[in-house]
Protein backbone atom coordinates (compact mmCIF):
# COMPACT_ATOMS: atom_id res chain seq x y z
CA UNK A 1 0.00 0.00 0.00
CA UNK A 2 1.46 3.01 -1.06
CA UNK A 3 0.67 5.75 1.55
CA UNK A 4 1.63 9.39 1.46
CA UNK A 5 1.55 11.84 4.38
CA UNK A 6 1.21 15.59 4.23
CA UNK A 7 2.95 17.29 7.27
CA UNK A 8 3.88 20.98 7.89
CA UNK A 9 6.49 22.37 10.12
CA UNK A 10 4.49 24.36 13.24
CA UNK A 11 6.04 26.34 15.91
CA UNK A 12 6.24 24.49 19.30
CA UNK A 13 3.06 24.83 21.40
CA UNK A 14 5.15 26.49 23.95
CA UNK A 15 6.05 29.19 22.33
CA UNK A 16 5.71 33.02 22.89
CA UNK A 17 4.48 34.07 19.28
CA UNK A 18 5.40 38.24 18.60
CA UNK A 19 4.06 40.28 15.75
CA UNK A 20 6.91 41.71 13.65
CA UNK A 21 7.15 45.43 12.68
CA UNK A 22 5.43 45.09 9.44
CA UNK A 23 2.28 43.75 11.81
CA UNK A 24 1.69 41.12 8.98
CA UNK A 25 3.86 38.43 9.73
CA UNK A 26 5.07 36.74 13.06
CA UNK A 27 8.48 36.83 14.37
CA UNK A 28 10.05 34.07 13.25
CA UNK A 29 14.02 33.85 14.81
CA UNK A 30 13.50 32.81 18.10
CA UNK A 31 10.34 30.86 17.65
CA UNK A 32 11.42 26.92 18.20
CA UNK A 33 9.69 24.66 15.08
CA UNK A 34 8.62 20.90 15.32
CA UNK A 35 6.25 18.77 13.56
CA UNK A 36 2.72 19.36 13.45
CA UNK A 37 1.56 17.34 16.61
CA UNK A 38 -1.86 15.94 14.71
CA UNK A 39 0.71 15.05 11.94
CA UNK A 40 2.54 13.12 14.04
CA UNK A 41 -0.81 10.78 14.33
CA UNK A 42 -1.07 11.23 10.69
CA UNK A 43 2.73 9.52 10.13
CA UNK A 44 1.94 6.88 12.99
CA UNK A 45 -0.92 5.48 11.22
CA UNK A 46 1.08 5.05 7.93
CA UNK A 47 3.75 3.34 10.25
CA UNK A 48 1.24 1.31 11.24
CA UNK A 49 -1.09 0.37 8.14
CA UNK A 50 2.86 -0.24 6.41
CA UNK A 51 3.70 -2.88 8.88
CA UNK A 52 0.65 -4.37 8.84
CA UNK A 53 0.06 -4.38 5.00
CA UNK A 54 3.49 -3.65 3.23
CA UNK A 55 3.94 -0.76 1.22
CA UNK A 56 5.75 2.37 1.18
CA UNK A 57 5.28 5.66 3.27
CA UNK A 58 6.07 9.20 1.39
CA UNK A 59 5.72 12.61 3.47
CA UNK A 60 5.83 15.51 1.98
CA UNK A 61 5.92 19.62 2.78
CA UNK A 62 5.16 22.75 1.24
CA UNK A 63 7.40 25.02 2.84
CA UNK A 64 10.73 26.84 3.02
CA UNK A 65 14.20 25.15 3.31
CA UNK A 66 13.56 25.16 7.19
CA UNK A 67 10.06 23.18 6.70
CA UNK A 68 12.34 20.15 5.93
CA UNK A 69 13.46 19.66 9.29
CA UNK A 70 9.34 18.49 9.62
CA UNK A 71 10.67 15.76 7.05
CA UNK A 72 13.59 14.59 9.00
CA UNK A 73 11.52 13.92 11.91
CA UNK A 74 8.90 11.91 10.18
CA UNK A 75 11.56 10.11 8.47
CA UNK A 76 13.39 9.28 11.91
CA UNK A 77 9.96 7.68 12.82
CA UNK A 78 10.02 5.06 9.64
CA UNK A 79 8.77 6.99 6.77
CA UNK A 80 10.45 5.61 3.70
CA UNK A 81 10.76 9.06 1.71
CA UNK A 82 9.99 12.51 1.54
CA UNK A 83 9.60 14.96 -1.20
CA UNK A 84 10.11 18.47 -0.24
CA UNK A 85 7.63 20.46 -2.43
CA UNK A 86 9.12 24.59 -3.08
CA UNK A 87 6.70 26.69 -3.69
CA UNK A 88 6.36 30.50 -3.68
CA UNK A 89 3.43 31.08 -1.90
CA UNK A 90 1.37 33.29 1.25
CA UNK A 91 0.35 30.25 3.83
CA UNK A 92 -2.63 32.44 4.73
CA UNK A 93 -3.98 30.51 2.06
CA UNK A 94 -5.27 27.16 2.05
CA UNK A 95 -6.56 26.81 -1.31
CA UNK A 96 -2.56 27.35 -2.21
CA UNK A 97 -1.01 24.95 -0.71
CA UNK A 98 -3.97 22.68 -1.75
CA UNK A 99 -2.82 23.34 -5.07
CA UNK A 100 1.01 22.64 -4.65
CA UNK A 101 0.52 19.46 -3.04
CA UNK A 102 -2.24 18.56 -5.42
CA UNK A 103 0.38 19.38 -7.98
CA UNK A 104 3.47 17.24 -6.20
CA UNK A 105 0.66 14.17 -5.75
CA UNK A 106 -0.64 13.22 -9.14
CA UNK A 107 2.72 11.88 -10.17
CA UNK A 108 2.97 9.82 -6.82
CA UNK A 109 1.22 6.17 -6.90
CA UNK A 110 -1.16 6.67 -3.68
CA UNK A 111 -4.03 4.53 -2.29
CA UNK A 112 -4.12 6.72 0.89
CA UNK A 113 -3.19 10.17 1.97
CA UNK A 114 -3.31 10.76 5.31
CA UNK A 115 -2.89 14.44 7.19
CA UNK A 116 -3.58 16.28 10.55
CA UNK A 117 -7.01 17.50 11.55
CA UNK A 118 -5.03 20.92 11.73
CA UNK A 119 -1.89 22.75 12.14
CA UNK A 120 -1.60 24.26 14.88
CA UNK A 121 0.12 27.28 13.31
CA UNK A 122 -2.69 28.92 11.26
CA UNK A 123 -5.24 26.36 12.93
CA UNK A 124 -7.39 26.59 9.54
CA UNK A 125 -7.93 22.41 9.66
CA UNK A 126 -8.60 22.73 5.43
CA UNK A 127 -5.60 22.17 3.43
CA UNK A 128 -7.01 18.15 3.44
CA UNK A 129 -9.93 18.54 2.47
CA UNK A 130 -9.45 20.84 -0.17
CA UNK A 131 -6.36 18.67 -1.38
CA UNK A 132 -9.07 15.99 -2.08
CA UNK A 133 -11.80 17.98 -3.87
CA UNK A 134 -8.55 19.04 -6.03
CA UNK A 135 -7.29 15.28 -6.63
CA UNK A 136 -10.88 14.78 -7.29
CA UNK A 137 -10.78 12.03 -3.94
CA UNK A 138 -13.67 11.34 -0.96
CA UNK A 139 -12.27 12.68 2.49
CA UNK A 140 -12.53 12.23 5.60
CA UNK A 141 -12.15 14.55 8.99
CA UNK A 142 -10.97 14.22 12.24
CA UNK A 143 -10.76 10.51 12.43
CA UNK A 144 -10.54 8.86 15.98
CA UNK A 145 -10.15 5.61 14.50
CA UNK A 146 -9.21 3.96 11.07
CA UNK A 147 -9.83 0.48 9.18
CA UNK A 148 -8.68 -0.07 6.04
CA UNK A 149 -9.79 -3.02 4.03
CA UNK A 150 -9.38 -3.79 0.03
CA UNK A 151 -10.31 -0.85 -1.52
CA UNK A 152 -12.16 1.19 1.18
CA UNK A 153 -11.79 2.33 4.71
CA UNK A 154 -13.89 3.34 7.89
CA UNK A 155 -13.07 5.62 10.05
CA UNK A 156 -15.09 6.75 13.26
CA UNK A 157 -15.23 10.31 13.77
CA UNK A 158 -16.54 12.43 16.82
CA UNK A 159 -19.06 15.16 16.57
CA UNK A 160 -21.49 17.48 18.73
CA UNK A 161 -24.10 14.96 18.21
CA UNK A 162 -22.45 11.96 18.84
CA UNK A 163 -20.30 9.37 16.62
CA UNK A 164 -20.44 8.98 13.09
CA UNK A 165 -18.59 5.83 11.19
CA UNK A 166 -17.43 6.81 7.82
CA UNK A 167 -17.22 4.20 4.45
CA UNK A 168 -15.15 5.58 1.80
CA UNK A 169 -13.86 4.32 -1.25
CA UNK A 170 -9.90 4.68 -1.83
CA UNK A 171 -7.51 5.97 -2.54
CA UNK A 172 -8.98 8.86 0.17
CA UNK A 173 -7.83 11.69 2.09
CA UNK A 174 -8.23 11.17 5.47
CA UNK A 175 -7.17 13.49 8.65
CA UNK A 176 -5.97 12.52 12.00
CA UNK A 177 -7.46 13.78 15.49
CA UNK A 178 -5.96 12.51 18.46
CA UNK A 179 -7.20 9.75 20.03
CA UNK A 180 -6.27 7.41 16.77
CA UNK A 181 -2.92 6.32 17.90
CA UNK A 182 -0.40 6.61 20.10
CA UNK A 183 2.68 8.10 17.91
CA UNK A 184 5.80 6.39 18.62
CA UNK A 185 9.29 8.79 19.24
CA UNK A 186 12.06 8.18 16.88
CA UNK A 187 14.66 5.54 18.00
CA UNK A 188 18.50 6.43 18.06
CA UNK A 189 18.59 4.12 14.92
CA UNK A 190 15.79 5.62 13.47
CA UNK A 191 17.59 9.49 13.47
CA UNK A 192 20.61 8.03 12.11
CA UNK A 193 19.22 6.41 9.53
CA UNK A 194 16.57 9.20 8.65
CA UNK A 195 20.28 11.15 8.24
CA UNK A 196 21.10 9.04 5.19
CA UNK A 197 17.95 9.34 3.61
CA UNK A 198 17.43 11.45 0.67
CA UNK A 199 14.88 14.18 0.34
CA UNK A 200 13.43 14.70 -2.76
CA UNK A 201 12.67 18.18 -4.21
CA UNK A 202 9.88 19.55 -6.77
CA UNK A 203 8.98 22.86 -7.50
CA UNK A 204 5.14 23.79 -7.94
CA UNK A 205 3.43 26.64 -9.04
CA UNK A 206 0.62 26.59 -6.34
CA UNK A 207 -1.40 29.28 -8.00
CA UNK A 208 -1.77 32.90 -6.86
CA UNK A 209 -2.81 34.15 -3.07
CA UNK A 210 -6.30 34.98 -2.66
CA UNK A 211 -6.02 35.89 1.12
CA UNK A 212 -4.79 39.30 2.15
CA UNK A 213 -3.32 39.90 5.70
CA UNK A 214 -4.61 43.03 6.67
CA UNK A 215 -3.10 43.14 9.95
CA UNK A 216 -2.02 40.62 13.02
CA UNK A 217 -2.93 41.91 16.55
CA UNK A 218 -2.96 40.39 20.30
CA UNK A 219 -5.65 39.47 22.12
CA UNK A 220 -7.40 41.92 25.27
CA UNK A 221 -4.60 40.39 27.62
CA UNK A 222 -6.99 38.88 30.45
CA UNK A 223 -6.60 40.03 34.22
CA UNK A 224 -7.41 37.45 36.18
CA UNK A 225 -5.84 36.80 39.84
CA UNK A 226 -8.77 37.64 42.24
CA UNK A 227 -8.10 34.77 44.40
CA UNK A 228 -11.69 35.05 47.20
CA UNK A 229 -10.38 33.30 49.82
CA UNK A 230 -8.99 29.52 50.69
CA UNK A 231 -11.03 26.47 50.96
CA UNK A 232 -14.65 26.01 51.78
CA UNK A 233 -14.83 29.55 53.41
CA UNK A 234 -14.33 31.31 50.12
CA UNK A 235 -17.68 29.43 49.01
CA UNK A 236 -20.55 32.00 49.65
CA UNK A 237 -17.91 34.38 48.11
CA UNK A 238 -17.81 32.97 45.07
CA UNK A 239 -21.41 32.33 44.63
CA UNK A 240 -22.31 35.92 45.65
CA UNK A 241 -19.82 37.17 43.01
CA UNK A 242 -20.86 35.29 40.15
CA UNK A 243 -24.47 35.77 40.91
CA UNK A 244 -24.17 39.52 41.68
CA UNK A 245 -21.19 40.85 39.89
CA UNK A 246 -20.52 39.07 36.86
CA UNK A 247 -24.26 37.98 36.49
CA UNK A 248 -23.48 34.82 35.26
CA UNK A 249 -25.96 32.64 37.37
CA UNK B 1 -24.95 42.74 -0.23
CA UNK B 2 -25.97 39.39 -1.17
CA UNK B 3 -25.31 36.84 1.28
CA UNK B 4 -25.89 32.92 1.25
CA UNK B 5 -26.13 31.06 4.88
CA UNK B 6 -25.90 27.27 5.40
CA UNK B 7 -28.03 26.43 8.08
CA UNK B 8 -26.84 22.88 9.40
CA UNK B 9 -29.69 20.70 10.73
CA UNK B 10 -29.29 17.38 11.75
CA UNK B 11 -32.69 15.32 12.27
CA UNK B 12 -34.79 18.37 12.34
CA UNK B 13 -32.97 20.77 14.96
CA UNK B 14 -30.99 23.34 14.10
CA UNK B 15 -27.77 23.73 15.51
CA UNK B 16 -27.13 26.81 17.80
CA UNK B 17 -24.10 28.30 15.64
CA UNK B 18 -26.08 27.77 12.45
CA UNK B 19 -28.74 30.14 14.07
CA UNK B 20 -25.96 32.22 15.14
CA UNK B 21 -24.89 32.19 11.27
CA UNK B 22 -27.87 32.97 10.27
CA UNK B 23 -28.21 36.19 12.22
CA UNK B 24 -24.72 37.34 11.26
CA UNK B 25 -25.38 37.00 7.42
CA UNK B 26 -28.40 38.70 8.24
CA UNK B 27 -25.99 42.49 9.45
CA UNK B 28 -23.62 41.24 6.82
CA UNK B 29 -26.11 42.02 4.90
CA UNK B 30 -27.27 45.30 5.19
CA UNK B 31 -29.41 47.02 2.73
CA UNK B 32 -29.06 43.87 0.74
CA UNK B 33 -30.29 40.21 0.54
CA UNK B 34 -29.82 36.61 2.97
CA UNK B 35 -30.88 33.44 1.29
CA UNK B 36 -30.93 30.61 3.69
CA UNK B 37 -30.43 26.96 2.54
CA UNK B 38 -31.29 24.17 4.62
CA UNK B 39 -30.27 20.59 3.28
CA UNK B 40 -31.56 17.03 4.51
CA UNK B 41 -34.31 15.22 5.24
CA UNK B 42 -38.01 17.47 6.02
CA UNK B 43 -35.75 20.34 4.82
CA UNK B 44 -38.56 22.14 3.74
CA UNK B 45 -40.70 21.30 6.83
CA UNK B 46 -37.66 22.73 9.26
CA UNK B 47 -37.32 25.74 7.13
CA UNK B 48 -39.98 27.46 8.23
CA UNK B 49 -38.12 27.53 11.86
CA UNK B 50 -35.86 29.88 10.80
CA UNK B 51 -38.16 32.53 9.09
CA UNK B 52 -38.04 34.73 12.22
CA UNK B 53 -34.75 35.51 11.78
CA UNK B 54 -34.31 37.55 9.20
CA UNK B 55 -33.85 36.03 5.87
CA UNK B 56 -35.43 37.01 2.75
CA UNK B 57 -36.08 34.22 1.67
CA UNK B 58 -35.49 30.41 2.08
CA UNK B 59 -34.33 27.32 -0.37
CA UNK B 60 -34.59 23.84 0.83
CA UNK B 61 -33.32 20.94 -0.01
CA UNK B 62 -34.44 17.71 0.04
CA UNK B 63 -32.97 14.48 -1.42
CA UNK B 64 -32.82 10.71 -0.84
CA UNK B 65 -28.83 11.34 -1.31
CA UNK B 66 -29.00 13.50 1.14
CA UNK B 67 -30.62 12.45 4.16
CA UNK B 68 -27.74 11.94 5.64
CA UNK B 69 -24.78 14.50 6.08
CA UNK B 70 -21.64 13.82 3.41
CA UNK B 71 -18.96 16.15 2.34
CA UNK B 72 -19.54 15.28 -1.61
CA UNK B 73 -23.26 15.40 -1.69
CA UNK B 74 -23.60 18.42 0.50
CA UNK B 75 -20.98 20.72 -1.15
CA UNK B 76 -22.50 19.52 -4.59
CA UNK B 77 -25.94 20.64 -3.31
CA UNK B 78 -24.64 24.08 -1.95
CA UNK B 79 -22.32 24.53 -5.17
CA UNK B 80 -25.54 24.62 -7.35
CA UNK B 81 -27.39 26.79 -5.41
CA UNK B 82 -24.28 29.34 -5.21
CA UNK B 83 -24.01 29.07 -8.99
CA UNK B 84 -27.73 30.09 -9.41
CA UNK B 85 -27.74 32.52 -6.66
CA UNK B 86 -24.32 34.35 -7.28
CA UNK B 87 -24.02 35.73 -3.68
CA UNK B 88 -21.07 37.74 -2.32
CA UNK B 89 -20.30 35.82 0.53
CA UNK B 90 -21.59 32.21 2.28
CA UNK B 91 -21.51 31.83 5.52
CA UNK B 92 -21.91 28.26 7.70
CA UNK B 93 -21.81 27.49 11.36
CA UNK B 94 -18.01 26.39 12.13
CA UNK B 95 -19.01 22.75 13.71
CA UNK B 96 -17.44 19.73 12.53
CA UNK B 97 -20.19 19.54 9.37
CA UNK B 98 -18.99 23.07 8.28
CA UNK B 99 -15.60 23.08 8.92
CA UNK B 100 -15.52 19.65 6.92
CA UNK B 101 -18.04 21.30 4.03
CA UNK B 102 -16.72 24.95 3.71
CA UNK B 103 -13.19 23.84 2.40
CA UNK B 104 -14.68 21.41 -0.40
CA UNK B 105 -17.04 23.82 -0.94
CA UNK B 106 -13.96 26.61 -1.54
CA UNK B 107 -12.23 24.28 -3.49
CA UNK B 108 -14.76 23.32 -5.77
CA UNK B 109 -15.67 26.51 -6.97
CA UNK B 110 -11.84 27.81 -6.88
CA UNK B 111 -12.20 31.01 -3.98
CA UNK B 112 -10.39 30.89 -0.37
CA UNK B 113 -12.53 30.17 2.98
CA UNK B 114 -11.97 32.03 6.11
CA UNK B 115 -12.25 29.18 8.97
CA UNK B 116 -13.54 29.82 12.27
CA UNK B 117 -13.59 33.33 12.33
CA UNK B 118 -15.23 35.62 15.20
CA UNK B 119 -15.65 39.06 13.19
CA UNK B 120 -16.97 39.79 10.20
CA UNK B 121 -17.05 43.07 7.95
CA UNK B 122 -16.50 44.34 4.53
CA UNK B 123 -13.33 45.60 3.23
CA UNK B 124 -14.61 47.64 0.26
CA UNK B 125 -16.59 44.69 -1.43
CA UNK B 126 -14.35 42.18 -0.08
CA UNK B 127 -15.10 39.87 2.96
CA UNK B 128 -12.76 40.28 5.71
CA UNK B 129 -12.64 38.76 8.54
CA UNK B 130 -10.87 38.42 11.92
CA UNK B 131 -9.43 34.94 13.69
CA UNK B 132 -7.90 33.11 16.37
CA UNK B 133 -4.42 31.92 15.15
CA UNK B 134 -1.91 30.18 17.02
CA UNK B 135 -4.45 28.48 19.61
CA UNK B 136 -5.58 31.86 20.46
CA UNK B 137 -2.52 33.65 21.04
CA UNK B 138 -2.76 36.09 18.39
CA UNK B 139 -5.53 37.46 15.95
CA UNK B 140 -5.33 37.99 12.23
CA UNK B 141 -7.55 40.08 10.34
CA UNK B 142 -7.35 38.53 6.82
CA UNK B 143 -9.70 39.61 3.45
CA UNK B 144 -10.83 36.94 0.60
CA UNK B 145 -10.19 38.19 -2.96
CA UNK B 146 -12.70 35.52 -4.27
CA UNK B 147 -15.75 35.62 -5.19
CA UNK B 148 -18.36 34.62 -3.34
CA UNK B 149 -15.96 35.08 0.20
CA UNK B 150 -16.56 32.34 2.36
CA UNK B 151 -16.54 31.63 5.82
CA UNK B 152 -16.90 29.24 8.76
CA UNK B 153 -18.34 30.74 11.70
CA UNK B 154 -16.85 30.24 15.69
CA UNK B 155 -19.55 28.75 17.54
CA UNK B 156 -20.47 31.44 20.52
CA UNK B 157 -18.55 34.37 18.63
CA UNK B 158 -21.52 35.50 17.27
CA UNK B 159 -24.98 37.12 18.54
CA UNK B 160 -28.30 35.34 17.95
CA UNK B 161 -31.13 37.49 17.72
CA UNK B 162 -34.44 36.75 19.08
CA UNK B 163 -36.93 35.63 16.35
CA UNK B 164 -39.06 37.78 14.83
CA UNK B 165 -42.38 35.60 14.43
CA UNK B 166 -44.01 38.21 11.93
CA UNK B 167 -41.12 37.75 9.54
CA UNK B 168 -42.72 35.54 7.32
CA UNK B 169 -40.18 35.21 3.80
CA UNK B 170 -41.00 32.59 1.18
CA UNK B 171 -39.60 28.86 1.45
CA UNK B 172 -39.29 27.36 -1.40
CA UNK B 173 -37.59 24.41 -2.85
CA UNK B 174 -34.67 24.48 -5.17
CA UNK B 175 -34.33 21.75 -7.62
CA UNK B 176 -31.54 19.68 -7.31
CA UNK B 177 -30.39 16.23 -8.66
CA UNK B 178 -27.72 13.99 -7.46
CA UNK B 179 -26.61 10.18 -8.25
CA UNK B 180 -25.45 7.43 -5.63
CA UNK B 181 -22.29 7.80 -7.77
CA UNK B 182 -21.26 10.85 -6.82
CA UNK B 183 -20.95 10.05 -3.21
CA UNK B 184 -18.08 8.12 -2.35
CA UNK B 185 -17.81 8.72 1.55
CA UNK B 186 -20.68 8.29 2.98
CA UNK B 187 -21.95 7.95 6.89
CA UNK B 188 -22.66 4.22 7.66
CA UNK B 189 -24.10 4.45 11.37
CA UNK B 190 -23.98 7.12 13.75
CA UNK B 191 -24.44 6.86 17.62
CA UNK B 192 -25.82 9.45 19.62
CA UNK B 193 -24.70 10.96 22.68
CA UNK B 194 -27.41 10.12 26.39
CA UNK B 195 -30.55 12.98 25.45
CA UNK B 196 -30.48 15.61 27.07
CA UNK B 197 -26.55 16.17 27.14
CA UNK B 198 -25.38 19.27 26.89
CA UNK B 199 -22.47 19.65 24.18
CA UNK B 200 -19.51 21.57 25.33
CA UNK B 201 -18.92 24.05 22.07
CA UNK B 202 -22.45 24.91 22.64
CA UNK B 203 -22.57 25.02 26.70
CA UNK B 204 -23.13 28.27 28.30
CA UNK B 205 -21.30 26.71 31.20
CA UNK B 206 -18.60 24.48 31.47
CA UNK B 207 -17.11 22.58 34.31
CA UNK B 208 -13.87 21.01 33.62
CA UNK B 209 -11.55 18.81 35.91
CA UNK B 210 -7.76 17.83 35.29
CA UNK B 211 -5.45 16.04 36.80
CA UNK B 212 -6.54 16.90 40.46
CA UNK B 213 -9.18 15.09 40.13
CA UNK B 214 -7.10 12.30 40.77
CA UNK B 215 -9.68 9.43 39.43
CA UNK B 216 -12.80 8.61 36.77
CA UNK B 217 -14.74 8.03 39.87
CA UNK B 218 -13.92 11.40 41.33
CA UNK B 219 -15.44 13.35 38.15
CA UNK B 220 -19.52 12.67 39.64
CA UNK B 221 -18.67 15.21 41.80
CA UNK B 222 -18.31 17.12 38.29
CA UNK B 223 -20.78 16.08 37.14
CA UNK B 224 -23.25 16.59 40.06
CA UNK B 225 -22.15 20.48 40.16
CA UNK B 226 -22.61 20.82 36.23
CA UNK B 227 -25.90 19.11 36.41
CA UNK B 228 -27.14 21.89 39.25
CA UNK B 229 -25.76 24.72 36.52
CA UNK B 230 -26.83 23.12 33.55
CA UNK B 231 -23.68 22.93 32.54
CA UNK B 232 -21.36 20.62 30.38
CA UNK B 233 -18.38 18.50 31.35
CA UNK B 234 -14.73 19.25 29.88
CA UNK B 235 -11.20 17.77 30.70
CA UNK B 236 -7.79 18.61 30.43
CA UNK B 237 -5.66 16.68 28.31
CA UNK B 238 -3.92 14.70 31.64
CA UNK B 239 -7.62 13.42 33.00
CA UNK B 240 -7.91 12.21 29.08
CA UNK B 241 -4.80 10.89 28.85
CA UNK B 242 -5.26 9.11 32.12
CA UNK B 243 -8.00 7.62 30.68
CA UNK B 244 -10.72 9.23 33.36
CA UNK B 245 -12.79 11.06 30.19
CA UNK B 246 -13.18 10.61 26.02
CA UNK B 247 -11.29 11.79 24.07
CA UNK B 248 -14.43 14.37 23.02
CA UNK B 249 -14.48 15.81 26.28
CA UNK B 250 -10.85 17.70 26.13
CA UNK B 251 -10.47 21.29 26.27
CA UNK B 252 -7.29 22.81 24.72
CA UNK B 253 -5.17 23.17 21.64
CA UNK B 254 -5.68 19.51 20.74
CA UNK B 255 -9.01 19.26 22.10
CA UNK B 256 -12.19 21.54 21.70
CA UNK B 257 -11.87 25.20 22.08
CA UNK B 258 -15.09 26.54 24.15
CA UNK B 259 -16.26 29.87 24.48
CA UNK B 260 -19.20 29.71 27.60
CA UNK B 261 -19.65 32.38 29.85
CA UNK B 262 -18.49 30.85 32.38
CA UNK B 263 -15.69 28.43 32.95
CA UNK B 264 -14.76 26.45 35.77
CA UNK B 265 -11.79 25.31 36.26
CA UNK B 266 -10.96 22.13 38.81
CA UNK B 267 -7.84 20.80 39.82
CA UNK B 268 -6.14 22.02 36.44
CA UNK B 269 -2.82 24.00 36.74
CA UNK B 270 -3.52 26.50 33.32
CA UNK B 271 -0.73 24.72 31.03
CA UNK B 272 -0.71 27.23 27.64
CA UNK B 273 -2.24 23.99 25.50
CA UNK B 274 -4.98 24.16 27.85
CA UNK B 275 -5.34 28.13 27.58
CA UNK B 276 -5.82 27.80 24.28
CA UNK B 277 -9.06 26.38 24.38
CA UNK B 278 -10.97 28.20 26.92
CA UNK B 279 -9.00 31.92 27.55
CA UNK B 280 -11.85 33.22 25.38
CA UNK B 281 -14.94 32.41 27.78
CA UNK B 282 -16.65 35.20 29.56
CA UNK B 283 -15.51 34.65 33.16
CA UNK B 284 -13.47 32.28 34.29
CA UNK B 285 -13.15 30.70 37.70
CA UNK B 286 -10.06 28.50 39.19
CA UNK B 287 -10.37 26.22 42.00
CA UNK B 288 -6.83 24.76 42.69
CA UNK B 289 -4.94 24.06 46.06
CA UNK B 290 -1.71 25.45 45.00
CA UNK B 291 -1.63 29.39 45.05
CA UNK B 292 0.66 29.49 42.54
CA UNK B 293 -1.03 27.67 39.81
CA UNK B 294 -0.91 29.41 36.59
CA UNK B 295 -4.65 28.94 35.60
CA UNK B 296 -4.73 31.77 38.65
CA UNK B 297 -3.53 34.44 36.39
CA UNK B 298 -6.08 34.71 34.16
CA UNK B 299 -9.18 33.23 36.65
CA UNK B 300 -11.69 35.96 37.30
CA UNK B 301 -12.28 34.52 40.53
CA UNK B 302 -10.05 31.56 42.61
CA UNK B 303 -10.67 29.67 45.06
CA UNK B 304 -7.23 28.21 46.72
CA UNK B 305 -8.27 24.82 48.47
CA UNK B 306 -8.94 21.07 47.58
CA UNK B 307 -11.44 20.43 44.86
CA UNK B 308 -13.00 17.50 46.70
CA UNK B 309 -14.40 20.22 49.58
CA UNK B 310 -14.64 22.75 47.80
CA UNK B 311 -16.78 21.38 44.48
CA UNK B 312 -19.44 19.51 46.92
CA UNK B 313 -19.91 22.86 48.91
CA UNK B 314 -20.58 24.71 45.98
CA UNK B 315 -23.05 22.48 44.57
CA UNK B 316 -25.06 22.25 47.51
CA UNK B 317 -24.64 26.43 48.31
CA UNK B 318 -25.99 26.46 44.29
CA UNK B 319 -28.69 23.90 45.09
CA UNK B 320 -29.79 26.17 48.00
CA UNK B 321 -29.59 29.25 46.03
CA UNK B 322 -32.74 27.86 43.60
C1 LIG C 1 1.30 19.45 21.68
C2 LIG C 1 0.58 19.51 22.98
C3 LIG C 1 -0.79 19.68 22.97
C4 LIG C 1 -1.51 19.73 24.17
N1 LIG C 1 -2.87 19.91 24.13
C5 LIG C 1 -3.55 20.03 25.30
C6 LIG C 1 -4.97 20.27 25.30
O1 LIG C 1 -5.62 20.34 24.25
N2 LIG C 1 -5.59 20.41 26.50
C7 LIG C 1 -4.93 20.32 27.69
O2 LIG C 1 -5.57 20.46 28.75
N3 LIG C 1 -3.61 20.08 27.71
C8 LIG C 1 -2.91 19.92 26.55
N4 LIG C 1 -1.57 19.64 26.60
C9 LIG C 1 -0.98 19.27 27.91
C10 LIG C 1 -0.62 20.43 28.80
O3 LIG C 1 0.70 20.85 28.49
C11 LIG C 1 -0.67 20.00 30.28
O4 LIG C 1 0.19 18.91 30.46
C12 LIG C 1 -2.07 19.62 30.78
O5 LIG C 1 -3.00 20.63 30.43
C13 LIG C 1 -2.04 19.44 32.27
O6 LIG C 1 -3.29 19.04 32.74
P1 LIG C 1 -3.73 19.36 34.26
O7 LIG C 1 -3.77 20.83 34.46
O8 LIG C 1 -4.98 18.61 34.49
O9 LIG C 1 -2.61 18.66 35.10
P2 LIG C 1 -1.43 19.27 35.98
O10 LIG C 1 -0.65 20.26 35.21
O11 LIG C 1 -0.74 18.13 36.60
O12 LIG C 1 -2.21 20.09 37.08
C14 LIG C 1 -3.00 19.52 38.08
C15 LIG C 1 -3.40 20.65 39.00
O13 LIG C 1 -4.29 20.15 39.98
C16 LIG C 1 -3.99 20.75 41.22
N5 LIG C 1 -4.49 19.82 42.25
C17 LIG C 1 -4.01 18.58 42.55
N6 LIG C 1 -4.76 18.03 43.53
C18 LIG C 1 -5.73 18.93 43.84
C19 LIG C 1 -6.80 18.94 44.77
N7 LIG C 1 -7.06 17.90 45.57
N8 LIG C 1 -7.56 20.05 44.83
C20 LIG C 1 -7.31 21.12 44.04
N9 LIG C 1 -6.34 21.16 43.14
C21 LIG C 1 -5.54 20.07 43.05
C22 LIG C 1 -2.50 20.93 41.23
O14 LIG C 1 -2.14 22.00 42.09
C23 LIG C 1 -2.23 21.27 39.75
O15 LIG C 1 -2.25 22.68 39.53
C24 LIG C 1 -0.83 19.60 25.41
C25 LIG C 1 0.54 19.43 25.41
C26 LIG C 1 1.25 19.39 24.22
C27 LIG C 1 2.75 19.23 24.26
N1 LIG D 1 2.51 23.43 3.99
C1 LIG D 1 2.03 22.19 4.12
N2 LIG D 1 2.72 21.13 3.61
C2 LIG D 1 2.23 19.87 3.74
N3 LIG D 1 1.10 19.57 4.37
C3 LIG D 1 0.39 20.58 4.90
C4 LIG D 1 0.80 21.93 4.79
N4 LIG D 1 -0.11 22.70 5.41
C5 LIG D 1 -1.05 21.87 5.89
N5 LIG D 1 -0.76 20.58 5.58
C6 LIG D 1 -1.51 19.36 5.95
O1 LIG D 1 -2.85 19.72 6.22
C7 LIG D 1 -3.15 19.50 7.61
C8 LIG D 1 -4.10 20.57 8.10
O2 LIG D 1 -3.48 21.83 7.98
P1 LIG D 1 -4.28 23.21 7.91
O3 LIG D 1 -5.33 23.04 6.89
O4 LIG D 1 -3.25 24.21 7.53
O5 LIG D 1 -4.82 23.42 9.29
C9 LIG D 1 -1.81 19.45 8.30
O6 LIG D 1 -1.90 18.73 9.52
C10 LIG D 1 -0.96 18.76 7.24
O7 LIG D 1 -1.21 17.37 7.24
Amino acid sequence: MNILVCVKQVPDTESTVRIAADCKTIQSQDLNFVLNPYDEYAIEEALRLKEARGGEVTLLTVGSEEAKKSLRTGLAMGADKALHVVCNHNHQDSLATARALADAIKGLPHDLILCGKQAVDDDQAQVPIMLAELLGLPSVSAAVKLEIKDGSATARREIETGVEIVETSLPAVITAHKGLNEPRYPSLKGIMMAKKKEIGEVNCAGGTDQVETIELCYPQPRVGGKILGEGVAAVPALVKALHEEAKVI
Amino acid sequence: MKVLVFAEQREGEFRKAAIEACCEGRRLSTGGDLTVVVIGKGAYGVARNLCGFGPDKILSIDHPLLEQYSTEGYAMALDAVIRSEKPDAVLMAGTSMGRDLAPRLGARLGVPVLADVVQLSWQDTKLSAVRPIYSGKLFTKIASLGRPGIATTRPKAFPAAVPDPTHQPPVSVFPFEISAGDIHARVSQTQSEAEGAIELTEADIVVSGGRGLKSNENFVLLEQLARTLGAAVGASRAAVDAGWRGHGDQVGQTGKVVSPTLYIACGISGAIQHLAGMTSSKVIVAINKDPEAPIFKIADYGIVGDVFEVVPALTEALKAMK
